[in-house]
């Protein structure tokens, strides 16, 4: 691997030699301002934001996807580079409707965050009548066209990361639109973990929330063995949003369709709440106490009567390791026998 | 997982990576979009990844062995093998070499309908490009011949030098989220936590201790289908959120079997298809409302944190066992899941050093892990060197054990679709995912259907020697002709209805993936 010996904002640094501009400053603590880069997705360079000087460059040049020099000298912030990203933000601004406040991304919107930083004042904006919503390729997603700044991270993502080639640009007339193919779409969410900004929002929850008043517990996936790590978004004791967690090299924030929008479940008012105990063919609610004596009564009995060996018992693929742990000690330990195993074998 | 994105060439088998396990297919999707590696699907099925694949081969259902045999006879007659590897690492070469000549590329399409060119081609290309991993999921060992399709793969990989190396090795993909950890943990007939066998007296002895009791029982317990096995000696269950009722082959008997015990204690967050016909039925916390740990497919142990109260008075698993266990005179007191955690890592070596605090600061830490100042160990196979010579199992095909015939003239095989899980308790139970994934559906190949008189979205009956079900025809090309797929998550059309109990002899894993059935198109 070679290195490169290059400047950053008169900081000398070295970089190997296949790295970008904006990875090297990355590296060394200087910050570039970005919006389409994203670090799981090849360079998009498509808002100009991450704009750099290169000394004896007539233009500067996009820190995303232009690679690291021998002997370069790069300057990340200067007036006419302060304009310049000014004026791209101002640009996006022209069709994005400033509707913060209805908007589930509002608090965790990285153009929200840019305009703030770089104080930019609408002039010349006109709120839409009624924010638009238009038909997405999967139905667990809605997707907001006038939000859209076509930073085209989610037609990245889905091709680069999902192989699934679900969305499209698709250029009339000079404007760039998203094209959508339901049919290759396998809701997966990368699109919308990804976006930026509001432009995609889900689709499930009936509670909306915002990012800054949810409490965010980080756990694992409850569904398949790659255990994807995620946060929970709580409110008042309910899921109200699920993201991929992005810190343990498991899932590099990606989940699946069932991680990310299979959580009804949990809120579901078909859950028991109660101990069931049959009666004459019935089920009857009882207490923890009623049930839990009829067990341990019962299984006293067949023990003694028919010997341990006549107890099984599964443990469970759903369970913790904890739980499992325990239900083990317990048949082995409390009834006395290796009767214990899982469905899933598999 | 993220390991393949360092493989040259990915083999894939026996698995609908991008249904079952999402978040692997993106790491093989990146390793082949972005870092061009070559990928080479071998599934009856035309997978998703049949899409960005360099090659597909197709077997017939249940011709694994053949075709694993099929590469080796290449590998070895084009002096592919990795010679060094073999003679340093492995015994049974020759063993092997004599088994697999007899399986030529012409005779083994004769058995698994490849073509011999392309079984050449894959053969050439998994022993050049290194390194080279191999993934597979319960298409490989949900057969009969499970046991042996496995040590077959296992011997394709020691043939090519890519064991313990990163970027190769064998990847089994376990299923079910925390399958890893339930076996871990001795959720199986024969060892406790760690695979220490129950037939060990000093390990008896080491448990027997920590848990103050005077003996533990020596003898192996019985799996699953023994259990359920109608005859068999079992007359109380204690189910603690699975419904077998679904999952397990020919729910016919498993059915009678639960009806026919003494007691049955079920415990689950819903009322499932085996909770109905419990004695009694205990409410569980869902994973939300709960800490603990889960295993994943890479022996890593990861946290789960309780975000939320319990749905009404559901509590968790272990504190219901231990409230039972203390109602039959037993002590166990656990203030919380982090102390059960504690008794794990002292009875447990693989398990020794992982504890909260350290997932808490290092993230998650993959076993064995056996002391608080061990990293992990993210690559298992490294383990072969250290335990000595890897060895090659020479291993016959043999046909599976129900064949399709002028009667049942269908192969059936059973598996999951994307958008659901297991016997969908969980995912069955929200708008979300039926939405993009309502009810089942066979597929049925387009020629097979041209035949049958079906079309898209009718529904047909399907018939086995154990029972019929019904449901929607999904017309498509996925499937091969002769051959229909059917999930096995939904409880209208609950496809163990039709499949064979059939064991692998070593494993005890009941042939889910193929059986013989006829289809008529339903009045
Ligand atoms: S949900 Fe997934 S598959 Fe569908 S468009 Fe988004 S990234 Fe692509
Ligand atoms: S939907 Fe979001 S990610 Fe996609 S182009 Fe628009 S802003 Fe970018
Ligand atoms: S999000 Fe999907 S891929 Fe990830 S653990 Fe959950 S079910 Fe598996
Ligand atoms: S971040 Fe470089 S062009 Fe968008």
């Amino acid at each position: 691997m070679s290195i490169v010996r290059l400047k950053i904002d008169g900081k000398e640094i070295t970089s190997e030699k296949n790295t970008t501009i904006l990875q090297a400053a990355t590296n060394a603590g200087i910050k570039i301002p970005t919006l389409c880069y994203h670090e799981r997705l090849n360079p998009i360079g498509s808002c100009r934001l991450c704009v750099v000087e290169i000394a004896g460059y007539d233009e500067p040049v996009t820190a995303c996807n232009t690679p690291v020099l021998e002997g370069i000298e790069v300057v990340t912030n200067s007036d006419s580079l302060y304009r310049m990203r000014q004026e791209s933000l101002k640009l996006l601004l022209v069709h994005h409707p400033l509707d913060c406040p209805i908007c589930d991304k509002a608090g965790e919107c990285t153009l929200q965050d840019l305009v703030f930083e770089y104080g930019i004042q609408i002039e010349n904006y006109k709120a839409p009548e009624k924010p638009v919503e238009a038909v997405y390729a999967t139905p667990l997603i809605k997707y907001w066209p006038d939000r859209c700044v076509m930073c085209l991270r989610c037609v990245t993502a889905c091709r680069e990361i999902k192989a699934a080639h679900a969305l499209d640009v698709a250029k009339t007339g000079g404007t760039a639109n998203l094209v959508f193919h339901p049919d290759r779409c396998v809701s997966c969410g990368e699109c919308m973990q990804l976006c930026p900004v509001g432009a995609l929002t889900e689709n499930v929850s009936r509670m909306k929330s915002r990012s800054f008043i949810v409490n965010k517990v980080p756990t694992t996936c409850t569904y398949c063995g790659c255990g994807c790590q995620m946060e929970l978004h709580v409110l008042n004791n309910q899921v109200v949003n699920v993201t991929g967690k992005n810190d343990i090299g498991v899932n590099h924030g990606s989940l699946c369709v069932k991680g990310r929008f299979g959580y009804e479940f949990i809120a579901s008012d078909q859950r028991l709440t109660k101990p069931l105990v049959k009666r004459n063919g019935k089920f009857e609610e009882a207490g923890w106490d009623e049930a839990l004596n009829l067990v341990a009564k019962r299984f006293s009995q067949i023990k003694n009567e028919n010997g341990p060996d006549a107890i099984g018992g599964f443990a469970s693929a759903r369970c913790t390791n904890e739980d499992n742990f325990i239900f083990q000690k317990f048949m082995r330990a409390v009834i006395g026998t290796n009767n214990v195993d899982h469905c899933a074998r598999l | 997982m993220k390991d393949v994105l360092k493989s040259k060439v990915i083999l894939i088998t026996g698995t609908n990576t991008t249904a079952n396990h999402p978040i692997i297919a993106n790491y093989i999707h990146e390793a082949v979009m972005k870092n061009g590696a070559k990928l080479i699907v071998v599934d009856p099925r035309r997978i998703k990844l049949v899409d960005i694949c360099h090659l597909w081969l197709r077997p017939k259902v249940g011709t694994n062995v053949a075709w694993l045999n099929g590469l080796m006879n290449v590998i070895i007659n084009e002096n592919l093998q990795d010679q060094e590897y073999i003679n340093q690492r492995t015994t049974g070469y020759e063993e092997l070499k004599k088994t697999v000549s007899k399986y030529s590329p012409d005779h083994v399409a004769d058995i698994t309908g490849i073509p011999a060119k392309d079984l050449v081609a894959a053969a050439r290309l998994y022993a050049t490009e290194k390194p080279g991993s191999i993934l597979y999921a319960m298409g490989i060992t949900q057969h009969t011949s499970g046991v042996n399709n496995v040590k077959c793969i296992a011997s394709l990989a020691m043939l090519c030098g890519n064991v313990g190396i990163e970027g190769g090795g064998v990847n089994p993909l376990r299923g079910q989220n925390n399958v890893q950890g339930s076996c871990d943990m001795g959720g199986l007939p024969n060892v406790f936590t760690g695979y220490q066998a129950v037939t060990d007296g000093t390990v008896r002895d080491k448990f027997a201790k920590a848990w103050k009791v005077s003996a533990l029982p020596e003898k192996v317990g019985l799996t699953v289908t023994e259990m359920t096995a109608l005859d068999g000696p079992i007359k109380a269950l204690y189910i603690m959120g699975e419904n077998p009722m679904l999952s397990e082959a020919d729910i016919h008997h498993v059915a009678k079997k639960l009806s026919s015990l003494d007691f049955l204690v079920v415990q689950d967050l819903f009322l499932t298809e085996t909770a109905k016909l419990a004695d009694v039925v205990l409410p569980s916390a869902c994973f939300a409302e709960k800490d603990g740990t889960f295993t994943n497919t890479e022996r890593k142990v990861l946290r789960v944190r309780k975000a939320l109260d319990a749905k009404g008075e559901s509590i968790e698993d272990h504190q219901i066992i231990s409230a039972i266990s203390k109602k039959m005179g037993y002590e166990m007191d656990y203030p919380n899941s982090s102390s059960v955690m504690d008794e794990i890592n002292r009875l447990t070596p693989s398990y020794g050093g992982i504890t909260y605090d350290r997932i808490e600061k290092e993230g998650g830490l993959a076993w064995p892990c056996p002391t608080l100042d061990h990293p992990g160990t993210p690559i298992l196979h490294i383990q072969r060197f250290t335990r000595g010579e890897g060895v090659f199992f020479p291993i016959e095909y043999q046909p599976s054990a129900e064949l399709p015939d002028a009667e049942y003239p269908f192969v059936l095989t059973t598996g999951r679709v994307h958008a659901h899980y297991h016997t969908g308790t969980m995912t069955r139970k929200g708008n979300a995912l039926n939405q993009i994934c309502p009810e089942a559906l066979a597929e049925i190949n387009v020629e097979d259907a041209k035949a049958l008189k079906v079309v898209d979205g009718e529904y047909v009956n399907i018939v086995s020697r154990r029972g019929s079900i019904r449901i929607k025809a999904l017309v498509s090309e996925i499937t091969d002709h002769g051959v229909v797929f059917v999930p096995f998550h939904f409880y209208e059309s609950a496809v163990n209805n039709l499949t064979n109990c059939a064991l692998d002899p070593v494993s005890k894993i009941p042939e889910l993936k193929i059986c013989a059935v006829k289809i008529v198109k339903a009045a």
